[in-house]
């Protein structure tokens, strides 16, 4: 019989955030269509090293396997992305893996992500409805407004955006372009725009809009393919207009919803 | 009596919209859940949500959606509560689209509707192909409003291990673990409410996400309440096999256009878009003329699997059939089903808009779940509701695809206020129950860690998860032999010994999955238990229950709900009358 095609998992390790950090090696027989989780769990199943050692199972977060849920980023060959899509044919081998850096470390893979839903509630991302009652439909909306909303609302917190900004880190507090995006989303929304002003003034604030330099990294590793470059320019547009606004004495300024309908040619 | 305290346990769809309502009515929530809330699996649902709101001059009505989920689920639910449903859910989706659901629009600026399998009406209302993701995000941003509110104290990263009974067996709380810590602590509550989910990692290849193993309907089930029709497993016709996890591709894609067929001739290796029409055996729609490649899923499911066992006519080298879009618009595709073909891209590699899909059956949906009665949600342990896909009314014996989301969001709409009521009018809470009961109850639960992480053995709880995944895939499914199931029983006496012998391979006391994976093991394997029995017994074929040695739907014997029940280890059977007082039973032919 041939012997089982295999390849190299060289896996970045922590027992703890307090505990030093150890890269142990694991030979993982080849399948066709194999994705990173498998691996991991085929560790599970064997915890052996390359070395013949025992070792424990690796800790790491995933749900969906199917890319929607979010939970499984972590860096694979140095590169923030979703372990679940992540398929051993078209990765270099040997395959490292190590955990995010931009977020506090709990064990081997597994990071606290929660800052990101910290900074959603912080900026008011959500549409403040009156209540559960049925009080009949919501606002009308153009298929054009829909296909604009959609995509950004397709954002799964998996936090590679501010894993690859040069801005989010240990001097600042800068909220990362996921949380402008949704910002934006909110913003554009009818009811939701009734709190543009709050998201905008918390954009202005320590962590906001300011701290983006406009490298764009972060669109090339979001895995929903989401405008983020449209949302940053149009986020610090509505924060520059709201500022000459506010300067002028103005209540409100004008917000992207205007805009965009305004180019749609639709009537408020 | 002060303000009642309420648990949520889970937080999809269901456990989010009971949040919701409860923190509307001013009582405060804490909110467990062991993935964040966001990452919940109903963010997996694809093809959408059903309401009868005839917005397309068809004449669809809350009483045909009625009809269709009582007809869709072979008469075996029990019909006021799903007639209940239905006539919610035009408000829902109003609900939904008031919370900035990204909805798919007509021209008009109206909501669009689809076709899903079961109905000739488009009833399901969609947000590209990624609905559930878009509902989740929106029930989720109102739970982040009352959390800021301070109404809403969320527990993410906690598992439920078991609820705190008083000597009466009334829930006054939970033992739950937080899994970074391992700490296991009790939380006293005058109700709570449970959502959490579905159960096909029992079955291991599923369409389902990683967290849903039914643990803790299992912990319920151990501790006294009824679970019911745990027999009806729902097998979706079209998914990708793959070995992690079978990725679905929602019937939206059927919904919008797509046709499934196989070569006409056996072995056929031509590449499947130079093959011609007349070559190719569009089953489903010749089989099923009126409803076409929109039948019901366990119709559709029998059929592929009569077409590549039986006829032999699978796709050169797999057992697969052909998902075809190839003839559909591209702008369309992209427009209403992306989220979906955007899956088979990444994982499989061919653009279904180029090549057909391939797919095959896999398991989806668990109909049976917690036994509730038939007005508040309310198990039959007091102080216990529950909703969602763990809870076993509205979808009989089959569920309609897209009815799941509706029934998830309108079961957490009725336990909410139930949960309430109850804990308003409760004469003593949980306050007044001595400090010893829970305790007790966190003693019980700490000893259960320690004697895993103590035990000595060779077994592997990963190892013994694949035998059980293979055996309920293989037995418990699509084809149930009495022969066979008798068979898969030994076999979970073997798998509970070789549980006894588990060796966890991680002892440590700091987010340790394996110790969490085992015990959930251990509840997924009584729970396996449950589903075998119930197929054994129940001696008809009824929906998505299939048995060839009984071929017929059997009114006279088995129109009643199964409800099993736990007593020192034993599993006992019994049965009750189904509801049908609305819909007399008439025979289902598509
Ligand atoms: C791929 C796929 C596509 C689907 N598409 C559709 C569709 O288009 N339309 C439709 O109607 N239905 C669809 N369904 C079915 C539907 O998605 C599910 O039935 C529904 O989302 C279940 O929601 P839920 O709220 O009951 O549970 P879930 O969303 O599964 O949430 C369960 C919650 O419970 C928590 N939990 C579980 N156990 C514990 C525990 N022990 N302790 C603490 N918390 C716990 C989890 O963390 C989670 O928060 C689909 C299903 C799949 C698999
Ligand atoms: S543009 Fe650059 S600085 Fe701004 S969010 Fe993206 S990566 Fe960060
Ligand atoms: S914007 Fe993209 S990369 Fe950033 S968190 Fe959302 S999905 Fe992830
Ligand atoms: S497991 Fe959900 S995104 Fe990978």
């Amino acid at each position: 019989m041939m012997a089982d095609k295999t390849f190299i998992l060289r896996i970045k390790r922590q027992a703890a955030p307090q505990e030093r950090v150890v890269w142990e090696e694991f030979e993982i027989r080849y399948r066709p269509h194999l994705n990173i989780i498998t691996c991991l769990r085929d560790i599970a199943e064997k915890p052996i090293t390359r070395a013949g050692d025992g070792t424990t199972p690796i800790s790491y977060d995933a749900n969906c396997l199917e890319e929607i849920c979010g939970a499984c980023a972590m860096l694979i060959n140095g590169y923030p992305r979703q372990a679940c899509s992540a398929l051993v044919d078209n990765l270099e081998k040997p395959i490292r893996l190590e955990p995010l850096t931009k977020f506090p470390l709990i064990r081997d893979l597994q990071v606290d992500r929660s800052i990101m839903f910290e900074n959603l509630k912080r900026m008011k991302c959500w549409v403040p409805i009156d209540g559960t009652y049925a009080i009949g439909p919501g606002p009308r909306m153009s298929p054009e407004q829909q296909q604009i909303g959609y995509p950004m609302a397709r954002c799964i917190t998996c936090g590679n955006c501010l894993e690859i900004c040069p801005k989010v880190n240990d001097h600042t507090q800068f909220v990362g372009a996921a949380i402008i995006n949704q910002v934006r989303l909110f913003n554009m929304h009818p009811t939701g725009n009734m709190h543009a002003r709050e998201r905008l003034e918390a954009m202005m604030g320590p962590g906001g809009i300011q701290d983006c330099d406009n490298a764009m990294n972060c669109v090339k590793v979001c895995p929903k393919s989401i405008p983020l470059t449209e949302s940053n320019n149009e986020i610090n547009r509505q924060v520059l207009k709201h500022a000459v606004w506010d300067w002028l004495n103005f209540s409100e300024g004008p917000t992207e919803r205007d805009e965009e309908w305004k180019r749609l040619g639709i009537q408020k | 009596m002060k303000e009642p305290k309420i648990i949520v346990v889970g937080g999809g769809l269901a456990g989010l919209m009971a949040t919701i309502r409860v923190a509307e009515s001013g009582v405060p929530v804490q909110l467990f859940s062991i993935v964040p809330v966001k990452r919940s699996h109903s963010v997996c649902a694809q093809g959408g949500i059903n309401a009868a709101k005839n917005l397309k001059g068809e004449g669809d009505s809350t009483w045909i959606h009625f009809d269709d989920t009582i007809y869709g689920g072979d008469f075996i639910a029990n019909q006021p509560i799903v007639k209940s449903m239905c006539e919610a859910a035009p408000a829902i989706i109003d609900l939904l689209d008031r919370m900035g659901v990204m909805f798919n629009r007509t021209p008009e600026g109206l909501l669009d509707f689809r076709r899903f399998g079961g109905t000739l009406y488009h009833r399901t209302a969609f947000a590209g192909a990624t609905t559930g993701q878009q509902l989740l995000y929106a029930l989720d941003e109102q739970v982040r409003r009352f959390e800021s509110e301070d109404k809403v104290q969320k527990f993410e990263g906690w598992t439920f291990l078991s609820a705190v009974l008083d000597e009466n067996r009334i829930c006054r709380g939970i033992c739950a673990m937080d899994l970074k810590t391992m700490e296991v602590r009790t939380f006293p509550a005058d109700a709570v409410i449970f959502c959490t989910g579905g159960i096909g990692a029992i079955f291991r290849q599923t369409t389902n996400s990683v967290v849903c193993t039914g643990t803790a309907q299992s912990a319920l089930f151990q501790q006294g309440a009824y679970y019911a029709n745990g027999e009806f497993i729902q097998v979706h016709p079209t998914a990708i096999p793959g070995e992690d996890k079978c990725r679905l591709m929602s019937e939206s894609l059927r919904g919008e256009g797509g046709r499934v067929w196989v070569p006409r001739n056996a072995g056929d290796t031509r590449p499947a878009r130079s093959i011609p029409e007349k070559e190719r055996f569009y089953f489903l729609e010749e089989w099923y003329p009126k409803y076409g490649n929109l039948v019901p899923r366990d119709v559709a499911t029998r059929a592929i699997y009569k077409v590549v066992f039986e006829e032999k006519l699978s796709l050169a080298g797999m057992n697969a059939v052909y998902l075809d879009l190839t003839h559909l618009p591209r702008e369309m595709l992209d427009r209403k089903l992306e989220g979906v073909l955007e899956i088979y891209q990444k994982f499989v590699g061919p653009d279904p808009r180029e090549e057909p899909m391939k797919v095959f059956p896999a398991m989806h949906y668990t109909m049976g779940g917690l036994w509730i009665d038939n007005e508040r949600q309310a198990t039959n342990i007091p102080g216990i509701f529950t909703a969602g896909e763990c809870e076993y009314q509205y979808h009989g014996a089959n569920r309609l695809g897209a009815n799941s989301l509706v029934s998830c969001i309108y079961g957490g709409m009725v336990a909410g206020p139930a949960a309430v009521k109850y804990a308003r009018n409760l004469e003593k809470g949980c306050d007044a129950t001595p400090e010893s009961v829970f305790y007790a109850e966190a003693s019980r639960q700490r000893e259960a860690n320690d004697s895993l992480l103590n035990q000595q053995g060779f077994e592997n709880p990963i190892t013994i998860w694949k035998e059980l995944g293979a055996w309920m895939t293989e037995h418990v499914t699509v084809v149930r032999v009495n022969a066979n199931l008798q068979k898969t029983l030994a076999k979970l006496d073997e798998l509970d010994d070789r549980f006894s012998r588990v060796n966890l391979a991680d002892r440590t006391q700091w987010s340790n999955q394996t110790l969490q994976f085992t015990r959930e093991l251990g509840n997924m394997l009584i729970l396996a238990r449950v589903i075998t029995l119930g197929a054994l017994a129940r001696n008809e074929t009824r929906g998505a229950h299939f048995k060839p040695e009984f071929p017929e739907r059997d009114d006279k014997n088995w129109l009643k709900t199964t409800k099993a029940s736990y007593n020192g280890g034993k599993i006992k059977l019994e049965y009750e009358p189904v509801d049908i007082s609305l819909l007399p039973p008439r025979s289902r032919k598509y």
